[in-house]
């Protein structure tokens, strides 16, 4: 008994199998409110540029521009300015001969501004320590005047985190006096 | 419902009489997963639960969420499930401005889904089959069945081709169409919450 005409059965429907982004593990297309936008884009232009073209192209970008209202883009815009001021540095002029150089790292981990503040010591061949602000967040404190040293490095080392724009110098003798 | 990050908890694994009776009762809510239930949950894997704060439960198998459930409420799709059978369950469009919100976890308000860019289902089949014939996603974008309230029903976004969201209707869509204000959706799962980025494959 042979049944040679078996009806072709429709095989399982399969799954899709979908991309998450490997930065903030979203599908790339929700990339943009997962708040590492800029980390996300560089990510998936390696690792899928066809996905990276297709979300992030000129057209793509306008066409979800132009749906949103007035005040909503002036709201996204704002949100992108608050991220993007990662760095900031701050300069206290001490008493004695000898500058200190803070540098304000607000959007780090505590890891990495150690790392960071390991390099500077390394570097310039000072002291160099990590302390937390009463405002909250961390500032990485360098002895020695080495201000202007610390911005080429720091452009250099890491140059696709930081903008140049970020990073501005601040005269803190208040600050030194009181204490 | 899961705006906070959860800790991974040890997994036990479920008696096959517990997985028989999950499985009957996702059909019986998910009609349409008749198709796939055999892909979701072979016969002979290994189903494991994991206890999650408040009192859910999160099904995994061979590392992979599948689904959650609070108390003894409806079974709800994990969104990587939903993501790779999205056609499997009832689905409302929100617009473009409402996503931001629904991600940072806010109650999904009915003037997201009656905007030009939100869709609501069309109303065309208007009796529920057992094998839950006749739904699927029109041309336009709706869903064809009316949802009541208390069903679970996807939310996808528009522009977007995932899903971003799982929740309870806390109003029927009728009514959201009638209403137009009001809370429709209220503690949902959605991307990027504690219960997505709990690590499920340890």
């Amino acid at each position: 008994m042979a049944d040679t005409e078996q009806p072709e059965v429709p095989s399982e429907p399969q799954g899709r199998h979908v991309t998450y982004c490997g930065v903030c593990t979203l599908p790339p297309e929700y990339c943009e409110y997962g708040g590492t936008v800029k980390k996300c884009q560089n990510w998936l232009q390696k690792a899928h540029p066809a996905m990276y073209d297709q979300i992030w192209s000129a057209e793509a970008l306008e066409a979800a521009t132009a749906s949103l209202s007035v005040e909503a883009q002036k709201r996204a815009a704002k949100d992108a300015q608050k991220k993007a001021a990662q760095a900031e540095k701050a300069r206290a002029e001490a008493g004695g001969q000898e500058g200190q150089q803070r540098r304000h790292d607000k959007a780090r981990r505590a890891e990495q501004a150690q790392k960071v503040s390991k390099e500077f010591g390394r570097k310039f061949a000072t002291g160099s320590s990590v302390t937390k602000v009463p405002s909250g967040g961390e500032e990485i404190v360098v002895q020695g005047d080495v201000s202007d040293e610390i911005e080429e490095f720091l452009l250099e080392k890491y140059k696709d985190m930081i903008p140049e724009d970020n990073i501005e110098f601040v005269d803190d003798k208040k600050k030194k006096s009181s204490s | 419902m899961f705006k906070k990050e959860i800790q991974a908890a040890p997994k036990s694994k479920l008696k096959s009489s517990v997985q028989r009776s999950l499985r009957q009762s996702l059909l019986t809510t998910y009609p349409l997963l008749h198709r796939y239930i055999d892909e979701i949950l072979p016969k002979k894997g290994s189903l494991s639960a994991m206890k999650l704060p408040d009192r859910c439960t999160l099904y995994v198998l061979d590392g992979e969420p599948l689904f959650f459930q609070q108390d003894t409420t409806t079974v709800l799709p994990h969104l990587k499930l939903v993501h790779r059978f999205p056609d499997a369950f009832p689905s409302i469009r929100i617009d473009r401005g409402a996503i931001r919100f629904v991600l940072s976890g806010a109650t999904l308000m009915a003037p997201g889904l009656t905007s030009a860019g939100g869709r609501l289902p069309s109303g065309v089949v208007t009796v529920r089959a057992e094998d839950g014939a006749g739904e699927q996603l029109d041309d336009d974008d709706r869903w064809t069945r009316e949802l009541e309230k208390g069903e679970p029903v996807i939310v996808r976004a528009e522009g977007k081709s995932e899903a971003c969201a799982v929740g309870f209707l806390v109003m029927g869509t009728k009514e959201v169409k009638d209403k137009g204000k009001g809370p429709v959706i209220e503690d949902a799962h959605y991307l990027g919450d504690g219960l997505w980025k709990l690590a499920t494959d340890s």
